[in-house]
């Protein structure tokens, strides 16, 4: 039950342009442990204007 | 034995077709065709979208996606696929699929239902599939770069240059529909008014005072939008405020532009992104509800089944069923728009190969099954109420009692009273004319909504958080389109002068920002003071410039299988092309050159320059510089129609000259990112 919330709540977040930020950790532990990574909230600020402020802002009719 | 649940859901299918087709006279169930759609769409995705992965694409799950090779927790992250799958419905199901369907009621709900459903599986599925499926072998890029990739920079200009004209027709259109909605309506209006400082206290809670929490602002949101519709009820009965918010259209109609002009420069986080998230949420939590409520009320279907107006002849929009119905109902069925979705983000997060079909295939039969449930709703209405609804105000005339005459006249009796009530029912002053779909669909939705909490007491709340929902997402779209156009704009004046590309820059982003606004202003505006309602008119231009998206999006594929030395497979993009080529060709020739003035520009313009010559005022202009208006806005439309057949027909040449320099090679020349190639650090 607390995977399918998880899933749920994942999915709305991806649905408004927000990305798991534990993946985004998880990569960058893994892939770049030498680079500090974003906090949370500046993860959160960076979404938010590749979603909108950049190329991707054409939604459907 | 492994087909035996497919073959259950094919007879079960079949079934409920037959049970369509054969009553007459007795008005069928709704949920006969929520069955049929439901198995058609079940044994479509088992069968040829599986045939298509496997046979025509040959998706390979080894193979890594652009979320493995180029991994980098932000843009591409290897995402879970039914996540995904949410993300890319939540991307392509829009006002669309709810607002065409309604329209193409007119001709009762077989044409509409038939053309979605053959249309989904054959043609706008396949589309967003095969779309998703290039992309994802080039890194997520975007089809204006594949079109210049495959089919060089002239054609890929071309494309981005169409992409932006129909990228305005559609932010017209849908303010439009705004407009109808909103106008001499306090009530709709203090609501959505009430979202533009809701959303900014959201965007100030996501900024600054708990960033990131994006659940917990959406439902501090919702409680503000319910407590929005409640007051907004005393607010239109108030004899201060009431006529605050009470606009006529022409108002309306520049608010939007100065409303579009600002959001689009403002900071995202202050309205956009938070709006964003009330409209997406409200979309899909809306589109779930109407389903569950559609099953347990069962209604019966009040439309015939085909009404007299596949003649051409109908009120809601002109022209014959063929090609006219086919570029009413766009989105639903096939709709060139999600070829861009379809190359934008969602590539970037695939994370295998194997997930494709259901992503790209499976969502769009799900946007298809939302249009379905947006027919259903119109044809639930009672058909006088429908077309009282969708007539323009020149055919109903000044009131009630003339407009139920109107449509009694046309063969769908209704009184005078039944108009008023019905009205009332839903807390408005009239419903008489509310063209462009939306409101109609408000009426169906709080009728099917009422049925299930609330009862009839609560019918003028779900009417309009019926239009608050379609408002807001409409709004969002005008906001995030404006600035998807001023990209567009910036980049093909870039082609000129490199210097106007840069997006960080003031002046060019103005600039950029300043044509977009005027563009769709001025078609919006045209369409607010077109005598006949607007949607009469901007509906098919809109309709004809999304299918001729689809057609170039379709060729573009075809050119693609045949540079993977893949042409025995071609058909699967070739028939849908040739079919939507066949539609969007006559109907913009026909838009062109009819000679029936309801239906061709030209011929209407030369009826009203005519009169003009000899001094003549024809209604339902009022004097001569309206007169002038008319002459100007159909040579525009004109010149529109002709511009999207030179693009469409542009893109056929190049798409065939791909297509042959492909057969004399020996070798695929697609320029996929190879298989074994390493990850890019």
């Amino acid at each position: 039950m607390t995977g399918f919330l998880a899933r749920l709540r994942e999915t709305a977040h991806l649905m408004v342009g927000l990305p798991s930020y534990d993946a985004y950790l998880s990569h960058m532990t893994a892939r770049h442990p030498d680079q500090k990574p974003m906090n949370e909230a500046e993860f959160f600020r960076n979404r938010q204007e590749a979603r909108y402020g950049g190329r991707n802002g054409g939604r459907c009719c | 034995m492994r087909h035996l649940p497919w073959i259950v859901f094919a007879l079960t299918g079949a079934f409920a077709l037959a049970v369509i087709a054969t009553q007459r006279g007795e008005p069928i169930n709704a949920l006969w065709i929520v069955t049929a759609a439901v198995c058609l769409f079940i044994v479509a995705y088992r069968y040829y979208a599986l045939y298509i992965a496997k046979h025509v694409m040959r998706l390979d799950p080894g193979r890594p996606t652009p979320a493995v090779r180029r991994a980098d927790g932000l843009d591409y992250v290897a995402t879970e696929k039914t996540v995904l799958f949410g993300h890319h419905f939540a991307a392509i199901a829009g006002a669309g699929p709810l607002v065409g369907p309604v329209l193409a009621a007119q001709m009762g709900y077989l044409p509409g239902t038939l053309w979605i459903l053959a249309g989904v599986v054959v043609a706008g599925a396949v589309q967003d599939f095969m779309v998703l499926f290039i992309s994802m072998r080039r890194d997520g890029r975007s089809l204006g770069e594949l079109v210049r990739m495959e089919m060089g920079a002239v054609a890929g200009t071309i494309a981005l240059f169409g992409t932006l004209m129909i990228m305005i027709i559609l932010l017209a259109v849908l303010a439009l529909i705004v407009v109808k909605a909103l106008a001499e309506s306090p009530w709709g209006m203090f609501t959505v008014a009430a979202t533009v400082p809701l959303a900014m206290a959201m965007g100030v809670y996501t900024r600054w005072i708990r960033p990131g929490r994006v659940g917990e602002v959406s439902l501090i949101g919702f409680v503000g939008l319910i407590l929005a519709i409640i007051y907004g009820q005393q607010i239109a009965a108030s004899p201060v405020w009431g006529p605050f918010f009470t606009f006529t259209p022409e108002q309306l109609c520049w608010l939007l532009i100065g409303y579009g002009a600002v959001a689009s420069v403002l900071p995202v986080w202050l309205l956009l992104a938070p709006r964003d998230y009330l409209s997406t949420f409200l979309k899909i939590g809306a589109i779930a509800a109407l389903a569950v409520c559609i099953v347990i009320m069962a209604p019966p279907l009040r439309m015939p089944a085909l009404t007299q107006f596949v003649d051409g002849s109908g009120p809601v929009w002109s022209g014959t069923l063929f090609p006219f119905l086919f570029i009413t109902i766009a989105c639903g069925a096939v709709s060139g728009f999600h070829a861009l979705i379809a190359s934008g983000t969602t590539p970037k997060l695939i994370a295998n190969e194997a997930h494709a079909p259901l992503i790209g295939y499976g969502a769009m039969l799900m946007e298809a099954f939302v249009a379905i449930m947006a027919l259903v709703g119109a044809s639930i209405l009672d058909p006088g109420i429908y077309f009282a609804m969708n007539s323009p105000a020149a055919v109903l005339g000044p009131d009630a009692a003339s407009a139920a005459a109107a449509v009694t006249n046309m063969g769908f009796p209704i009184t005078a009273d039944a108009l008023t009530q019905a009205a009332k029912d839903v807390g408005e002053t009239t419903i008489i004319s509310r063209t462009g779909g939306a409101p109609t669909l408000a009426v169906a939705m709080a009728e099917i909504f009422s049925h299930v909490i609330g009862g009839p007491g609560m019918k003028a709340f779900w009417y309009h958080f019926a239009i608050l929902f379609e408002a807001l997402f409409i709004l969002t779209a005008v906001d995030a389109g404006t600035r998807a156009g001023r990209f567009m704009i910036q980049d093909l004046i870039g082609l000129a002068a490199p210097r106007f590309r840069d997006t960080k820059a003031l002046l060019p982003g103005l600039i950029a920002t300043g044509l977009c606004v005027s563009g769709w202003g001025f078609f919006l505006y045209q369409g607010v003071t077109d005598p006949l309602g607007g949607v009469n008119t901007l509906w098919p231009v809109f309709g004809i410039s999304n299918q001729m998206l689809a057609a170039m999006a379709l060729m573009f594929c075809t050119a693609v299988l045949f540079r993977m030395k893949r042409e025995r497979y071609a058909w699967v993009t070739a028939v849908p092309t040739a079919w939507l080529l066949i539609c969007t060709i006559s109907a913009g020739s026909l838009k062109l050159f009819s000679p029936d003035p309801k239906i061709g520009f030209l011929s209407h313009a030369a009826v009203f320059s005519e009169a003009a010559a000899r001094g003549e005022v024809l209604a339902p202009a009022k004097s001569m510089a309206e007169m002038n208006r008319i002459i100007f806005n159909d040579r525009i439309d004109a010149a529109l129609c002709a511009l999207f057949l030179a693009v469409v027909l542009a893109l056929l040449y190049f798409a065939v000259k791909t297509c042959i320099a492909a057969r004399r090679s020996n070798e695929p020349t697609a320029r996929e990112i190879p298989p074994s190639a390493v990850p890019a650090e």
